[in-house]
Parts: structure tokens; sequence; C-alpha cells
């Protein structure tokens, strides 16, 4: 059973390293620079271009490898602010209960409930600065709450354990029992939940930047699709632009969920069957 | 009484944050709306109109801000939503009045689909978990779920809209002849299947990945193996006492995701040009129509919330414990 386990793991992590090599050894795989005109605008694919020209008469190929670049440092990071924001809020409601419980939690249920793509199109409407920040941080602000749901939950149970209890007698700050005893504790939960705001960073970055709010001029697989649906790609044929950056975030976001599906049945016997 | 005191009091706060992020967001943000919108208008700007622009946006600064807050509110809630930007001098109301129809027609049906498909798909492979079909229903959920969804819709656009010609490239009905009855019905369902494949596509894989879960969760209790050792037939257990219990779950998002039928779809109209919600806050966005785009905010939050009532409300009778 640990074998099958692992197989999801493995092909989850062997795709996530895969992006991190592209990403990092961009202009050794690259085959032309990614901003040099380079043919004929909307070339289709030849062996030269295995993925065609964009409207520009860039390489698509060579556009895909640098865009793994921002794409992952955006998802990443976002997931990473995206959790910590879960985690602080989570475990402060978890802990301390009571009047805080009931404010905190409050504010959880109005972000799961007030829906995510819309808030984050309104207020990306706003901000007149358009790049890689306010993109990181409308979705991580829009998007926390789930998480945040979970980490409470089971911030509540650990509470009342005989060890945390234990801790509190002996005077522990409360900080530090959250920190190191709580937290250690729910690590698996927290990779989880990483995962998953990953995953929903990926999409929603993907989104906002097809909507334009990203930095146009810069090269993520999501101003890829953004360029090639107010080019007309596809009416020009040039599927490979399209085709390309779409799989590419299927692709990592498939990495991410895999992995967080492998350690949901690594926790829970259930899902393992008999 | 207690639960559904409670329940309301969420409503109404969940409701005042949606109205109180569309009443900041505007005033957070540097610079004047009103010599925004005057400025999107061309032209010589007197400072008389721009300070009679202000009244008309209830953002002058004699007014002060609770005062803004509560006319805004009242507006609002009124559905007097001022006028579009983009459209003037067209009420923003009338637009999305325009639009509405279309969309919960379009995304109601796809989701009620999706559904019934994904979750007779998630029973059998539940049902039979670890085997191949398992394996395959599992991991093609999962990859097709990965996919941005507005990308499946360029996908499906291109290949049979474009490549293959079989289906319009846009639009919710023929728009270059005058059909009525029937034919007008018919050239609806061909105008919506593609955008209604690709929500169907897009959500299947969560209907799959839940029922699943649940079945496998629900057939490692001890009544299943009571079922099987009193020598149950397999079809009985799988729906007569499985997917039964299994089923619960399911239903609370599916009605969850009702509320999400006036917003689900808004990159999904994009792509196929479809005259809903979602493609006329496109256009919001994109012309700076921020009227617009607040009431549509507001009106996708509103039947959010209210699926979320309705379905806290359909549980206090559904579930004792509630009652208190």
């Amino acid at each position: 059973m640990v074998r099958r386990l692992n197989k999801k793991a493995i092909v989850g992590l062997s795709i996530f390293f895969f992006f991190v090599v592209i990403a990092f050894f961009a202009p050794f795989l690259a085959p032309y620079d990614p901003n040099e005109f380079v043919g004929i605008p909307y070339s289709r694919p030849t062996s030269e271009h295995i993925l065609g020209l964009d409207r520009m008469g860039r390489d698509i190929l060579s556009q895909l490898i640098y865009g793994t670049r921002l794409s992952l440092i955006v998802g990443l990071t976002t997931g990473t602010l995206m959790t910590t924001i879960s985690l602080l809020i989570g475990m402060t409601a978890g802990y301390f209960g009571g009047l805080v419980d009931r404010i905190l939690s409050t504010i959880i249920d109005v972000f799961m409930v007030i829906p995510g793509l819309p808030l984050m199109i309104v207020i990306a409407s706003y901000i007149r600065f358009r790049g890689v920040v306010p993109i990181i941080l409308v979705i991580s602000f829009t998007s926390w709450a789930p998480g945040a749901r979970v980490i409470r939950a089971q911030t509540l149970t650990m509470r009342n354990r005989e060890f945390i209890l234990a801790s509190k007698i002996t005077g522990e700050k409360s900080r530090r029992i959250i920190f190191s005893e709580i937290m250690p504790n729910m690590l698996s939960l927290i990779s989880s939940n990483f995962f998953v705001a990953c995953l929903t960073a990926i999409v929603g970055e993907a989104s906002l930047e097809f909507l334009g709010f990203g930095d146009v001029s810069a090269i993520t697989w999501g101003t890829m699709l953004y360029w090639a649906q107010n080019s007309s790609a596809l009416l020009n044929n040039s599927w490979g632009w399209v085709l390309a950056p779409g799989i590419a975030i299927a692709t990592l976001g498939a990495s991410f969920a895999l992995l967080n599906f492998s350690i949901d049945e690594l926790t829970n016997p259930k899902l393992r069957g008999v | 009484m207690k639960y559904l005191r409670e329940k309301i009091v969420f409503f109404i706060i969940a409701l005042l944050s949606a109205l109180i992020i569309n009443f900041v967001l505007p005033r957070l943000m540097p610079g004047d709306p009103a010599e925004r919108i005057l400025l999107k208008m061309g032209g010589d700007i007197q400072p008389e109109a721009v300070e009679a622009m202000r009244i008309a946006l209830g953002v002058d600064k004699e007014t002060p801000i609770l005062k803004q807050f509560f006319s805004y509110l009242k507006n609002t809630l009124t559905f007097n939503f001022g006028i579009s930007y983009s459209y003037y001098p067209v009420p923003v109301k009338d637009l999305i009045l325009d639009a509405l129809p279309w969309t919960i027609g379009l995304v109601g049906i796809s989701t009620l689909i999706s559904f019934v498909l994904g979750t007779a798909l998630g029973i059998r492979a539940g049902w039979n978990r670890n085997k191949p079909i398992d394996s395959f229903v599992t991991i093609s959920s999962l990859i097709i779920r990965g996919f941005p969804y507005f990308w499946l819709a360029l996908i499906l656009l291109y290949v049979f809209g474009f490549l293959l010609n079989l289906f319009p490239l846009s639009n919710a009905y023929s728009t270059h002849e005058f059909l009525k009855g029937w034919k007008f019905f018919g050239s609806v369902i061909y105008h919506g299947f593609l955008p209604g494949l690709t929500l169907v596509l897009a959500s299947l894989g969560t209907w799959i990945l839940t029922m699943r879960n649940n079945m496998v969760s629900v057939l490692s209790e001890d009544f299943i193996l009571v079922a099987e050792a009193k020598g149950l037939k397999d079809k009985d257990i799988m729906n007569k006492y499985a997917a039964r219990n299994a089923l619960l779950p399911s239903v609370t998002s599916f009605g969850l995701s009702l509320g999400y039928i006036v917003g689900g779809a808004l990159l999904t109209e994009i792509v196929f040009s479809y005259p809903g919600i979602g493609y006329l806050m496109y256009k919001g966005v994109t012309s700076q129509d921020y009227p617009l785009m607040q009431a549509i905010f507001f009106i996708i939050s509103l039947s959010v919330l209210i699926a979320n009532f309705m379905l806290d409300f359909v549980y206090m009778f559904l579930d004792p414990r509630t009652r208190g």
C-alpha cells in the first residue's frame, strides 16, 4: 500500500522539480531570446520553432521556458503567503477560543462566502500598478479562508490535549505553545494546505493575467494567454501559442493536486480503502 | 430559534462586508473618481463640471463619509446602481437585467448536468476503489480539474468552432436572422452548447472526486460489512446503502453551487462572448466602468449569500440538532 501512495507523491514531486529545473536553467534551455524577433509573426510550428511564433515573431517555446520562472515564483510566493495568513488566523482563532474565535470565525466565514474571482477582479481593477506584486497580494488576500477554517478546527482539537495542557501549566507563553507545540503537530495538514494554496495561486494568477491585470510586458504563462487571446492567435491557427501555456499551467497544477492527494491518503487511512 | 437567528445575523454581516468592500475600494484608491470619469469622456474639464460630477456620484467633500455610506446603502439595496459610464446613459440595473437570464440559463443547466453526471461517475469510482476504472476516473478528474477552465474554453472554441466549424464562435443566439418560437430556442441551445460543455467539463472533476472520496469513506463503515455479510446484492449495497449515505455532502455542495450560478462563468462567458453577467463585467473592467463592475460584484455576492442562507434554512428541517 505504501508503494502505491508514494507513486502519486513521486509523480507530483517529479513534475514540480522538472519545472524548477526549467526555470533555473532557462537561459541554457531556451533556443532563442524570448523577446527577440526571429521570424514571420504567427508562423506555424516548424522544426526550428517547435511551437511556432507569436504576433511579434518571437519564439513561443522560448517564451514558455522563460515564463516558467515568473509563473513558478508567483505561484510559490502566493502559496506561501496564503498559507501563512491561513495559519496565523486559524491558529489564533482555534487556540484562544471565546470572543477572539467568534470574531475571527465570522471573518473566515465571510471570506468563504464572498465569491473569489469577482472580488479579485474588482480589487485588481482599482489597483493602477500592474505587476507581479499586486497579483500575489490580491490572490492571497482573497483566498486564505478555506485553509484558515481547516487549521482552526485542527487547533481546536489540539488545544485540549494533555501535552498542551501540560505546557500551559508549566507557564509557557501562548506564542511558544502555538508555534512550537501545536504547529509542528499539524505539519501534514499545513503542507497539504500549502499545495492547495499553490494550485489556487497558479490558476488565479493565470486567470487574472488572462484578463490583463498582470504586467503584460512580463513573460509568464498567464500573459502569454492574454496576448494569444488579444491577438486572435487561434483564428490565425497559431494553436501552439494557446495550447502550450495551458498545458504547462495544468501540469504544474496537477503536480500540486497530486501532492495534496498523497498527503491526504497518508493521513486519512479511510481514503486508502481496503 | 437561536440557530436561525445566528444565520440571519451572519447573512447580514456578510452582505454588509460585500457592500463595505464596494464602498471603501474606490475611496481608498488615489485620484478622484469624478475626474477619472470626465477624463475618460475627453475634452476640457471645467472645475464646475468636476464638482457636479462629484455630487452626482455622492463623493463630494461636503457630505460626511457616514452620510455617503448610508445613501450608498439605500441605493444599492433598492437596486439603484446608477448609470453606466460605458453605456451612458443606460442605467446599470437595465444592463444587468438583460444579461442575467442568459447566465442563469447557461450556468444553471450546466451545473445540474455536471452534478448528476459527476456524482454517478464518483459512485462507480468509489465502489471500484483501487481498480483500474477508479484510477482512470480519479486521475483524469485531477487532470481536467487542473486546467484553467478559460483555457479549456479556448481550446473547445478553436477545435469545434473554428477548425470543425460545428458551432458558432460567439453570442447566445443568431444575430443575423430574426427567429421566433422553437427556431429561436434551437439557436439558443446551439449557441450555448460549447460554453455549457466547458462549464460541465470544468466542474465535473470536483463532483467526481467529492463523491468518490465520500463513497470510499462510507464503504469502510461497519454497516456495509453487515450488508455484505447478509449476502445482499452488490448493486443494492452500492446504491441503497453506500451511495445514499455518501450523497449528503455532495448535495450540500450542490446547494452551495447554485449560488455560483450568477458568478460562476465569468471567464467562459468572456471567451465565448456570451452576453451574460460575466461578459458584462469584463466589459465593465476593460472600460473602467466602476458602477457596472460594483453592481455586478454585489449581485454575484448576493446570490451566493442567498443560496448559502437557503441551505442553512433547509438544514434546519433536515438536521434536528440545529433546532436546539
